[in-house]
């Protein structure tokens, strides 16, 4: 069984009517207790990290998140479900949950490109450049475009687990990923078919590369 | 590097797919989950639902609309129209909409623009300026002025002002329309979407005048646009979505080609 994690924060309607999409049955909770039982889980997310972490705190799922993932099994982030895995974030100034080392930046002021500023939050489609092949990326052209919006992005201090980047006046990772655990930036879940895909392959995946 | 998008726009009425001419006379033409699923299978990088249904008892079957669209395609989409206050915006966003268009409401009572980014983050905050022109005088010193309840109502708001202000205020994206170029389809308004995209910090969907390609080519080159809105052109099936990408990357403008 998917579970996926909800915490109050945004999209997980999205996420659940493209599970449904792909014909994958999925639980959404927030109880540590049936989250046990989960074969795989999905942490996705819209919103402030300050509030979220707070959320997670209460619910006591930082510290089961720890936990889950040194059992091996799968875990998905999406957007600032991947940025809060991170030691910490720059926006709300807030302590997350560390699950890689690193932080969340908020992207600079002023960003150029071909001469222009480029505008914050960084909305709309754009590229991946993959380092490595990724059972989560199988099937998935080089050439397809994702749906991001955020105006802070994921800063991993060991390059080694930046999967992909993307650009957008400046080079950012977009998609990281350690052992068991893959987590983007983007939205897949509002990425088309390329974005259906790799919820298809998180759902195949056995969390070993 | 971000590519432009192109944004269908489907004006609902009572449930029905429907468009006008600056605002009137408008025709029903077709089913919008059905034509929403035509414009993603054509590469429609975002769509928009603007519910122009005049009475708001009738806003169930908006929120049907939005749950089955949300049910069948998988690109983010907005809703506006109506949208008085965060219950109405919290509804539309648990059917399944990743944003929220205010406009009217916003004019009457700006902290909703601030309290819905506060609740649902900026992102989801699109402002809607249905903008036309004017002289340029004291009160209206971009020449260009906002007006409200489907092109009625002049407010006297300069329409520069007011984009800057709702930036202030924490819109996340700016739609602005021109009523003097909608349904037109003479082409978008390029300086007034200049001016605007020039003076914000956050994505401009320019709207209002698209009839072929190379009205989006100018206003996404020329008109600084981040983003097209386009109706007629589509609904009318005089061009695909498809086609229109095609044209922008023959002129080197970067579309998302691969869906």
């Amino acid at each position: 069984m998917i579970a996926i994690i909800n915490y109050n924060a945004g999209n997980i309607t999205s996420v659940a009517r493209a599970l449904q999409n792909i014909g994958k049955k999925y639980i959404i909770t927030d109880d540590t207790k049936k989250l046990d039982d989960a074969s795989r889980i999905i942490f996705p997310g819209v919103g402030a990290a300050g509030e979220a972490m707070a959320y997670l705190r209460q619910k006591n799922l930082d510290t089961w998140l720890k936990t889950y993932i040194k059992t091996g099994k799968p875990l998905l982030g999406i957007c600032l479900g991947t940025q809060i895995i991170l030691d910490y974030s720059e926006e709300n100034k807030t302590e997350c949950i560390g699950l890689v080392a690193g932080s969340t930046k908020r992207f600079p002021e002023k960003l150029i490109s071909e001469g222009q500023a480029l505008k914050i939050p960084h909305m709309g489609w754009n590229s991946v450049k993959l380092y490595r092949s990724h059972p989560v990326f199988n099937n998935v052209s080089p050439d397809a475009e994702f749906y991001f919006v955020h105006s802070y992005h994921p800063a991993p201090s060991d390059d080694a687990v930046v999967l992909g980047t993307t650009d957008y006046g400046m080079t950012f990772c977009s998609v990281l990923a350690k052992d068991n655990l893959v987590a983007m930036q983007f939205h897949p879940e509002k990425s088309g078919r390329p974005g259906l895909q790799i919820l298809k392959n998180f759902c195949a995946w056995r969390g070993k590369v | 590097m971000l590519s432009k998008r192109i944004i269908p726009c489907l004006d609902v009425r009572d449930g029905k797919l429907t468009k006008g001419i600056k605002f009137k006379g408008n025709v029903d033409i077709g089913d919008p989950v059905e034509v929403a699923r035509e414009y993603y299978e054509q590469g429609a990088d975002e769509i928009v639902f603007y519910d122009i249904t005049a009475s708001s008892d009738k806003r169930d079957i908006l929120i049907d609309v939005v749950r089955r669209v949300a049910e069948t395609i998988f690109i983010p989409f907005s809703v506006g129209g109506g949208i008085r206050n965060l219950e109405d915006m919290r509804r539309v966003i648990l059917a399944g909409a990743e944003k929220v268009s205010v406009n009217s409401a916003a004019v009457d009572n700006p902290k909703i623009i601030t309290q819905g980014a506060n609740a649902f983050g900026s992102q989801c905050i699109v402002l809607g300026m249905d903008v036309k022109k004017v002289e340029v005088s004291g009160k209206t010193p971009s020449g260009y002025e906002i007006v409200i309840h489907g092109g009625r109502i002049f407010t006297g708001i300069d329409a520069l002002w007011w984009a800057k202000e709702a930036e202030k205020l924490g819109a996340g994206e700016i739609c602005l329309n021109s009523i003097d170029a909608d349904g037109m389809q003479t082409g978008y308004e390029l300086n007034l979407t200049k001016m605007i995209s020039e003076n914000v910090c956050i994505p401009v969907i320019a709207s209002g005048g698209a009839g072929k390609p190379e009205h989006l080519a100018e206003v996404l080159t020329e008109g600084k646009a981040d983003a097209a809105l386009i109706a007629s052109m589509v609904h009318y099936r005089t061009y695909t979505i498809t086609e229109i990408k095609q044209f922008l990357s023959e002129k080197q403008i970067k579309t998302r080609m691969l869906w």
